[in-house]
């Protein structure tokens, strides 16, 4: 290798991943996990097909089922005929081609952001890709993990490689901890409100200091997963003991002598002093409080106790345009606090807030109380795995005494594909990472939060803070 | 892939920030159409009253607009194709007809998108793209021309634009990415050869019941 300076975490990656230096700063890569799901897999698989190309590694190939499944107890495959087709399309393909489907039958099934971590597949220092732009979720693990489109797919699946431009990279630090009841989810809307949805375009983010390092591997999964909507592909947390701790024993994890001899390699994964980043940028974690979005971009996040932006204070004509768009779509209006919001639906789920910690910090909140009336609330695990050390620890129960629809995994409201959507003018309090204008249905309101708010919210049926318990205008 | 050179035509301005992957085309569109059939659904909640075409146009969308219905370029914000990896964003555009989109900044995985479909992504600051805008407005068509990396407007100085050489390349040439790497797998078979015997974990030789390894 070439490099002999200080190195970043990423290069540190990227380099010993690199099959050819083409000319620009166009790399080919080795993908050393490609992670599949129905939604796009399929097609590709018929792309594939149809060129006559062999898949080149089944081996480092594997697939789930969570986009357009059924969250419905009970469920065999889709709600409806066409999305039955794809998933037992994508049952039929995978078992031709040798690459294994983690299904509902053999009990591994599960959102591919949360399963990949779960089975020990997503490991510090290797490079995964996903036809999905969550896979930077991956990222927690010291991997370089980023989403791909249609045609990407076709050619991972054909050569086992992709083609990527060296991104810039950028190194965000929290300083200090988090107050209580400040979540990873909170952080990272934080600072996408700081820094703007457009702020990471082009970079490879990585995320550091002392309140990262003191997240869970949940909460670093939570972070690195928002970084998509903070505009950049890849975001990364170098692997310590933390990540260690987690994959040790997990069924793709190297086992016994050879996970401790993977363990001294990725212990030397981490950006070295004085490695040069082409920006950096610092957080004052302690000033982080609850975060909840106002508008239709990520960015448009407000701490839970502050008042809606004034579109008027904005100088530039088009973006006060912009503002205005999102509130009107919202129904929300300037100075408005977000307390005041009565919210139809509660979803708590998706690849960003439907793990195990996720389900516990919201049944802690609700445990003992009930759903406000009218709130149609909505738990779906983010696997089988999740829902099954969720049942031994009594968490469903909590959430059906509450009032709660206790689900099946898959992406479910978070995208909608599979017919789980939030009504027309309907407002929800989700914990997922998209408000987009019609993003969990034609004319959704979506409201981002944690889970701990979005369980607050559903039992006082507006939005609210876990300390206001169902006394309505202190938020 | 379709290889661009020139493109001349009407430019239509929908300078709103953040358009993100999912306001060009709806969840339910991508998963029960296929490649074809995305022309009629393009920016469907902007475009039309309710639900399709049948609920009647917006007049006030710039797309049903009569001289930017047949606009070959979009003249877009910051931040343009955020959000969702979805590829059929771009087939949508390509159906609707456009071949090029200019903005101040594009989502990473959109613009990879379109480098594979031969829609150019064309990155220039807000105010060139705020006078392109202001000449186009009236249906004066404009002219981005890849092999010369410039922007061509009447009564403007060309705008130059960057792009990699190979992308460039391969976008004129109209060169499939997947044939161009496979022409690479001498390289790739012997990466992968010294690979297996350094990460044997990667090749899961540690799976199944000898998690010891190969």
């Amino acid at each position: 290798m070439a490099y002999s300076g200080p190195r970043t975490l990423f290069e540190k990656i990227w380099e010993p991943h690199t099959i050819a230096q083409l000319p620009g700063k166009v790399a080919l890569l080795q993908v050393d996990r490609h992670l599949m799901h129905e939604l796009t897999g399929v097609e590709a698989v018929r792309v594939l097909e149809r060129r006559g190309l062999p898949v080149r590694n089944p081996d480092l190939t594997f697939a789930t089922l969570d986009h357009v499944i059924s969250t419905e107890p009970g469920r065999t495959a889709g709600d409806e005929p066409w999305s039955s087709e794809m998933v037992n399309a994508m049952r039929g393909q995978m078992g031709r081609l040798g690459i294994p489907l983690f299904d509902i039958g053999d009990g591994r099934q599960g959102i591919v952001h949360v399963i990949g971590p779960e089975l020990g597949l997503s490991l510090p220092g290797t490079l995964i890709v996903c036809g999905d732009s969550h896979t930077c979720t991956h990222g927690a693990f010291g991997a370089l993990a980023w989403g791909i489109g249609s045609s990407e797919l076709v050619h991972v699946l054909g050569t086992q490689t992709i083609r990527q431009v060296r991104p810039k990279t950028m190194r965000v630090r929290f300083e200090g901890a988090v107050p209580p009841g400040v979540t990873a989810k909170d952080m990272i809307l934080y600072l996408i409100g700081r820094l703007g949805a457009a702020a990471g375009t082009g970079y490879a983010i990585e995320y550091a200091g002392p309140a990262v390092e003191a997240l869970s591997m949940e909460g670093r999964m939570t972070l690195c997963n928002l970084t998509i909507e903070l505009g950049a592909k890849f975001g990364l947390v170098a692997p310590d003991d933390t990540t260690f701790a987690y994959l040790r024993g997990r069924e793709y994890a190297p086992q016994g002598a050879a996970f401790e001899a993977a363990v001294a390699q990725w212990r030397t994964l981490y950006s070295d002093a004085g490695a040069n980043f082409d920006r950096e940028v610092q957080i004052d974690a302690a000033a982080i409080s609850p975060q909840v979005t106002w508008g239709t971009s990520p960015e448009h996040v407000i701490a839970l106790d502050a008042a809606v932006p004034d579109p008027a204070g904005e100088p530039d004509l088009a973006r006060r345009a912009a503002l205005q768009t999102a509130l009107d779509y919202m129904d929300v209006h300037a100075g408005q606090r977000l307390g005041e919001l009565d919210v139809d639906r509660v979803f708590i789920g998706s690849c960003t807030n439907s793990r195990i910690e996720d389900l516990r910090a919201a049944a802690e909140v609700v445990s003992g109380l009930h759903v406000a009336q009218g709130v149609k609330a909505w738990v779906v695990p983010g696997s089988l795995s999740v829902a099954r050390q969720a049942a031994q620890e009594g968490l469903d129960q909590v959430f059906l005494a509450a009032g709660f629809e206790w689900r099946e995994p898959g992406c479910s409201m978070c995208v909608g594909a599979n017919g789980d959507v939030v009504g027309p003018g309907e407002r929800c309090v989700s914990t997922s990472n998209r408000n987009f204008a019609g993003r969990q249905g034609p004319g959704a309101r979506t409201h981002l939060a944690s889970p701990a708010v979005a369980a607050a919210s559903a039992l006082a049926g507006h939005i609210a803070a876990p300390s206001v318990r169902g006394a309505r205008g202190v938020a | 892939m379709k290889p661009f050179t020139i493109c001349r035509g009407p430019a239509a301005p929908l300078l709103r920030n953040n358009v993100d992957t999912d306001l060009i085309i709806r969840i339910e569109r991508i998963s029960q159409l296929r490649r074809g059939q995305f022309a009629t659904w393009t920016f469907e909640t902007l475009r039309y009253l309710g639900e399709g075409p049948q609920s009647g146009e917006r007049a006030d969308f710039i797309l049903n607009q009569p001289p930017f219905r047949h606009a070959c370029i979009l003249l877009a914000g910051a931040n343009f194709g955020c959000g969702s990896s979805r590829e059929m964003a771009v087939w949508a555009l390509e159906e609707f007809g456009l071949r090029c989109v200019i903005a101040p900044s594009f989502g990473d995985i959109f613009r990879s998108n379109c480098l594979q479909n031969g829609l150019l992504p064309v990155v220039l600051p807000a105010q060139a793209i705020a006078a392109l805008a202001a000449v186009a407005s009236d249906g004066t068509p404009l002219e981005v021309d890849l092999r010369e990396l410039e922007v061509r407007a009447p009564g403007l100085a060309p705008i130059r634009f960057e792009f990699d050489p190979v992308q460039q390349t391969a976008l004129l040439e109209g060169l499939d990415e997947i044939d161009q790497t496979l022409l690479l797998m001498n390289e790739i078979e012997a990466f992968q050869r010294t690979d297996r015997q350094q990460r044997k974990w990667i090749y899961g030789q540690h799976r199944g019941s000898s998690p010891s390894g190969a």
